[in-house]
């Protein structure tokens, strides 16, 4: 396949940057989407060009840290993780936009890569139960009923990639805070702590600019693990409860 | 020089309680006034600076990732095991320990492992009372598994992602220590030296991946929590960040690294497409309890199916070779890692693999979903059917899957005591980047257990012994030695730099990959080790003449990260090499051929090699000096493994 | 008061104001569709002059009406604040994006449609809300009693062509409005359950084509029949 690459190009936080254009020749459809930008890279390397930077690790769907906004879908064409996903989904000759996350709460770093601890410090605002290491009950002592342990699963699978802030257009956070609240909110184990936790999370979440949630669904279309939006519902139920109810003023 | 382990004396279950009470404990006024570095932020790094936090220290949390949730225990699949013998099937500490011991073919210390299996229960109750939901039955009460051929379901599990829904619960309680001001936080920092002043490890160098800047950081002990070196390989079941780097340079600095040569190779992995593939993908090893291994009875068959003449479903019965089955009635597909990796090659070996680089067997579930209907396997393995389907493009319902093993753990790693301190004072290695538990060969589902217990539950202790026996008064970044390793730190980057040569970085990481798996990977010989020195050598020649690194110190340059890191491996490589080449025997998942029983199983040298293999650098462009600890037995008895 | 303005100044604060705001002006358009339907009843206008007077003078309408004023204008100004704040939130928009394949097009541009409601909303107070109050209305005797003849005004405006296919295009716009706002309503106030969500779903969906459906037939109904 011969494909045509239209790529964000920001040499830093403070460089307007712009898009560049490349071609890249000889892609297998085998290859993963972040392959093909290896070999680009190679290319671009011996050249004696800058590669093009974008972050990525455990290139098996779980760690988080791809990111890309392909032909203006997160993660590109399929509902998964950029690292999964292959050129067999693209077809030859075409042209593909590729651009970083875009939101105030994701500044550009460079090239593709955003800073995303907005993400981390809204965890540390709560996202926790407060139990030190020992002293805690045997793990048996309070029976979770199977669905309640299911449901806190499925929003505890969230990888925190930030596809749910690209897609939405407001850049809410709302998917990713709620999947974090509804876990704990769920459990047993995070009842102590629960409505400092919702107003906690949502105020840092708040004051990290991410916007406001219209309800589009575009975050949990574009969710791979497909977290559900029931959680920003619980969530909005947690917060509303929270503060008629809490002893925080 | 005699490497002491420090395991105390007295009976298997009672040193781990002795030891804590002998332990010198740290006035809890005193805390604040230490300072401790984590390198790392998976499992080990995660759960040791939040339990560290709690007790009071002043922890700075390091790692490369942009967030400590990213760290690679995030895709550990499988499960976690631990004694809890919640099924009433006769599991117990000892047993855990037991299999835990014969698993990694007699080449770990009876007393780590003890301990491991003694504060796995504890494992358990930690991360549920943190909020990890792990799968559950309809009275509400935990699941188990049995895991990689174990005989008891002792293995706790969060679907097919358990090291994730581990690492988040020891990232919260790390959120929650950050939030409270007691762990700072260097997300995007990479540690590049450690700096030892009067033999004791008081701080490390690091890089701001972002701006380039070289710091330095000052504290009373230093914890490597920096996992595992399976990038040697290039292709690997690891991040593509995970690197050896901090071990190395800190081996550079004094601490021994011990059996280099044990790496773990999994035999469930999608098999290689072509020369682009940057990772390899692990399918969780449960597949194995329902799939079953084969490749085509004869050569002429696999060549027509590697041709595309006929599909794997055009084979008849008679025509297919279940090897591990054929080999092993008792285990079957159920082999240890080690067995199945190793046969899988030979069958490919013999030219039977059936993709089209002839270096892949099936995984069939064609029989299972027979037995147990489509809707059944679909509950068991959906999601890992579906990342088959999504990596590949074939759908393993109707095609038998193809698999062949890859690396995926290495066992190797820096030397420590009892304390899990290196022999470096003060400075300690924790999780995969320390030697210890598994011995030549880890079991299913022990990383995670592993880990956690190191972070959680052991260095809360250990470090705290040793702090006691520091005053209470700041390291001072002033020392020249701060000084001096910075300024080695930008020299060395520098180097990099200025070589400007022609090829890019991943052409060395992909011919040392290439070397390592072939003459240092499932199965080794004294003629390849000693070609695959000689070549290594000579890449390392080329990539310090070679090697095009583009841009700046003083900038985001992850071309410039990855020369860093493999420029280690280059190292390393040389030293795993070494380490096979002197271990004279096989054991785990270090195979000899010439050391092999007459069916083609390993066979170990307990009178000559009952030891653990440690080196100590000894300076640029010189061999590295061994030094043995002799491992000893007091409560097994050392048995060749037999799964027949 | 601390606690209230910090929750009202919040996203989810905000977006709670928008969703009952919305939830009253849906039960305010019940009401408005229903009262109107008795524009169809043929019977020269009495019966709806006489709703009007009715809508205009009983106190407790009053109270109810004062409530719809408040939420029209809680609703627009909470609706720009959200705006400015999620405007704010992406200073830099992509290039190139396909929103069409994760979201409905209503529930992407609400903003765009709650504008065109609004402007319309002013064309239809000015000319039927503001006359009733404040104009000069011609007068009509029932049994007696004098009533403002609005029915007149609405027969007569309604001659107009232009107006006609004004409203009707309005409550197309209404339609896409409520399409996503129903729903969306009750997902920000957290009623987001499966014994229950497809239900409301359905209604909304439901609602959201009969109610403007019948608004919109009305001037038809009047530009047609006389």
């Amino acid at each position: 396949m011969k494909l045509t690459l239209k790529i964000w190009r920001q040499k830093n936080a403070t460089d307007k940057g712009g898009f560049a254009t490349y071609v890249a020749d000889h892609v297998s459809k085998d290859m993963s989407f972040l392959e093909m930008l290896d070999v680009l890279n190679d290319q671009l390397t011996e050249k004696g060009e800058d590669p093009v930077h974008f972050d990525h690790d455990c290139r098996e769907g779980i760690c988080g840290m791809c990111s890309l906004y392909i032909n203006g879908k997160p993660h590109g064409p399929q509902q998964t993780t950029t690292c999964q996903l292959h050129m067999r989904s693209f077809s030859d000759g075409e042209t593909i936009t590729i651009e970083p996350w875009r939101a105030k709460a994701f500044p550009v770093v460079k090239d593709l890569v955003v800073n995303r601890s907005a993400f981390d410090r809204i965890i540390q605002a709560g996202g926790y139960v407060s139990v030190n290491t020992g002293g805690v009950p045997d793990a048996n002592e309070i029976p979770i009923p199977k669905t309640v342990a299911d449901l806190a699963m499925d929003a505890a699978q969230c990888i925190g990639c930030g596809a749910c802030v690209a897609a939405c257009k407001n850049a809410s956070a709302m998917l990713f805070t709620s999947a974090k609240v509804s876990q704990l909110a769920l459990l047993p184990q995070g009842q102590v702590e629960r409505k400092t936790r919702a107003e906690k999370m949502v105020a840092q979440m708040d004051a990290e600019g991410f916007g406001a949630c219209t309800n589009t669904g575009a975050c949990e279309a574009e969710c791979p693990k497909g977290i559900s939006i029931t959680n920003i519902a619980r969530m909005n139920r947690e917060y509303f409860s929270a503060v008629v109810s809490s002893d925080n003023m | 020089m005699i490497l002491d382990s420090k395991i105390p004396a007295g009976p298997l279950a009672e040193k781990w309680t002795k030891h804590k009470f002998s332990s010198k404990l740290v006035n809890p006024a005193n805390k604040r006034k230490y300072d401790v570095i984590v390198v790392g932020t998976g499992l080990a790094g995660a759960s040791a600076a939040a339990s560290l936090a709690e007790l009071g220290y002043n922890v700075k949390a390091f790692c490369f990732q942009d967030s400590p949730r990213r760290a690679h225990s995030i895709a550990a699949q499988g499960g976690i095991n631990a004694a809890k013998n919640y099924q009433n099937d006769g599991d117990s500490i000892y047993r855990l320990f037991y299999d835990t011991i014969k698993g990694g073919d007699y080449r770990a210390r009876e007393g780590n492992v003890y301990r491991l299996a003694e504060v796995s229960v504890k494992i358990i109750d930690q991360c549920v009372a943190q909020g990890v939901p792990f799968a559950r039955e309809y009275g509400g009460l935990l699941a188990n598994r049995s895991f990689g051929g174990a005989q008891v379901s002792r293995t706790f599990y969060a679907r097919g992602q358990t090291g994730q829904q581990l690492l988040l619960g020891a990232y919260s309680a790390l959120s929650r220590q950050v939030a409270n001001g007691k762990v700072k936080l260097f997300p995007r920092t990479e540690m590049m030296d450690v700096v030892v002043i009067d033999g004791q490890a008081k701080g490390i160098v690091t890089r701001n991946l972002i701006t380039g800047a070289v710091e330095t950081h000052a504290a009373h002990a230093v914890l490597l929590c920096t996992g595992g070196y399976g990038n040697v390989f290039f292709l690997s079941t690891n991040a593509m960040g995970s690197n050896v780097t901090a071990a190395w340079r800190a081996h550079k600095r004094g601490a021994f690294f011990a059996n280099p040569c044990f790496t773990q190779i999994h035999p469930t992995c999608i098999p290689v497409s072509g020369d682009h593939q940057s990772k390899l993908t692990l399918m969780s090893e449960s597949l194995r309890n329902d799939g079953r291994v084969w490749v085509p009875a004869t050569q002429e068959i696999a060549e027509k199916l590697r041709k595309g003449q006929i599909k794997a479903n055009d084979i008849k019965e008679e025509d297919r070779d279940y090897f591990l089955e054929r080999k092993y009635p008792s285990f079957g597909n159920l082999v240890p890692r080690d067995v199945a990796s190793r046969n899988a090659k030979y069958v490919c070996d013999e030219g039977r693999g059936v993709n089209e680089t002839g270096e892949a067997v099936f995984l069939d579930f064609r029989d299972a979903i027979k037995r147990d209907t489509r809707k059944i396997i679909e509950q068991k393995y959906g999601n890992l059917f579906d990342m088959y389907k999504q990596i590949t493009g074939e759908d393993p319902y109707e095609m038998p899957m193809m698999i062949y093993p890859a690396v995926h753990y290495t066992m190797g790693g820096l030397w420590v005591d009892y304390n899990l301190m290196t022999t470096v004072p003060g400075l300690y290695a924790l999780g995969e980047a320390n030697f210890s538990e598994h011995g030549a060969n880890r079991l299913g589902a022990s990383a995670l257990m592993q880990g956690l217990a190191d972070g959680y539950f052991v260095i809360p202790y250990t470090v705290g012994d040793y702090l006691a026996q520091l005053a209470p008064t700041k390291v001072d970044e002033n020392h020249p030695e701060f000084a001096r390793a910075k300024e080695e730190v930008k020299q060395g980057i520098e180097r990099l730099l200025k070589i400007n040569g022609n090829k890019p970085v991943d052409y060395f990481h992909k011919r040392l990959g290439k070397i390592m798996w072939d003459k240092c990977g499932m199965a080794r010989t004294e003629v390849g080790l000693k070609e695959a020195k000689a070549d290594i050598q000579a890449l390392k020649k080329e990539f310090w003449t070679n090697v095009k690194v583009l841009g700046t110190n003083e900038e985001l340059n992850q071309t410039l990260e990855k020369a860093n890191r493999v420029a280690d491996f280059l190292e390393l490589g040389e030293l795993m090499v070494d380490d096979a080449l002197n271990r004279n025997e096989s054991c785990g998942g270090h195979f000899r051929e010439e050391y092999q029983t007459p069916d083609g199983e390993a066979l170990r040298d307990d009178e000559n090699f009952a030891y653990v293999a440690a080196w100590k650098y000894l300076g640029e462009g010189k061999e590295e000096e061994l030094v043995k600890e002799e491992l000893v037995f007091e409560n097994v008895k050392l048995t060749q493994r037999s799964y027949k | 008061m601390t606690w209230v303005t910090k929750t009202l100044n919040s996203t989810l604060g905000r977006k709670l104001i928008m969703a009952l705001t919305g939830l009253f002006l849906i039960l305010f358009l019940t009401g408005h569709v229903s009262g109107n339907l008795l524009l169809f009843k043929g019977d020269g206008g009495q019966a709806f002059n006489m709703y009007a007077k009715f809508m205009t003078t009983n106190p407790a309408v009053k109270l109810l009406s004062y409530l719809t004023y408040i939420s029209v204008i809680g609703h627009i100004v909470y609706s720009i604040f959200l705006t400015q704040h999620n405007k704010s939130a992406r200073p830099v928009s992509y290039s190139t994006s396909n929103g069409s394949s994760n979201s409905a097009w209503s529930s992407r541009n609400m903003g765009v449609l709650g504008t065109i409601i609004l402007i319309f909303l002013v064309v239809h107070l000015q000319g039927f809300w503001y006359q009733m109050h404040w104009g000069a209305v011609p007068t009509v005797e029932y049994e007696g009693e004098t009533y403002k003849n609005l029915f007149e005004i609405v027969s007569f405006a309604f001659q107009n062509e232009l107006l006609v296919v004004g409203y009707v295009l309005a409550m197309v716009f209404l339609a896409f409005h409520l399409s996503h706002g129903f729903a969306s309503a009750f997902q920000t106030l957290g009623l987001n359950h499966k014994k229950y969500s497809p239900a409301i779903k359905a209604i909304g969906q439901v609602y959201c084509i009969v109610v403007p459906t019948l608004f919109a037939s009305m001037p038809l109904y009047i530009y047609f029949t006389s």
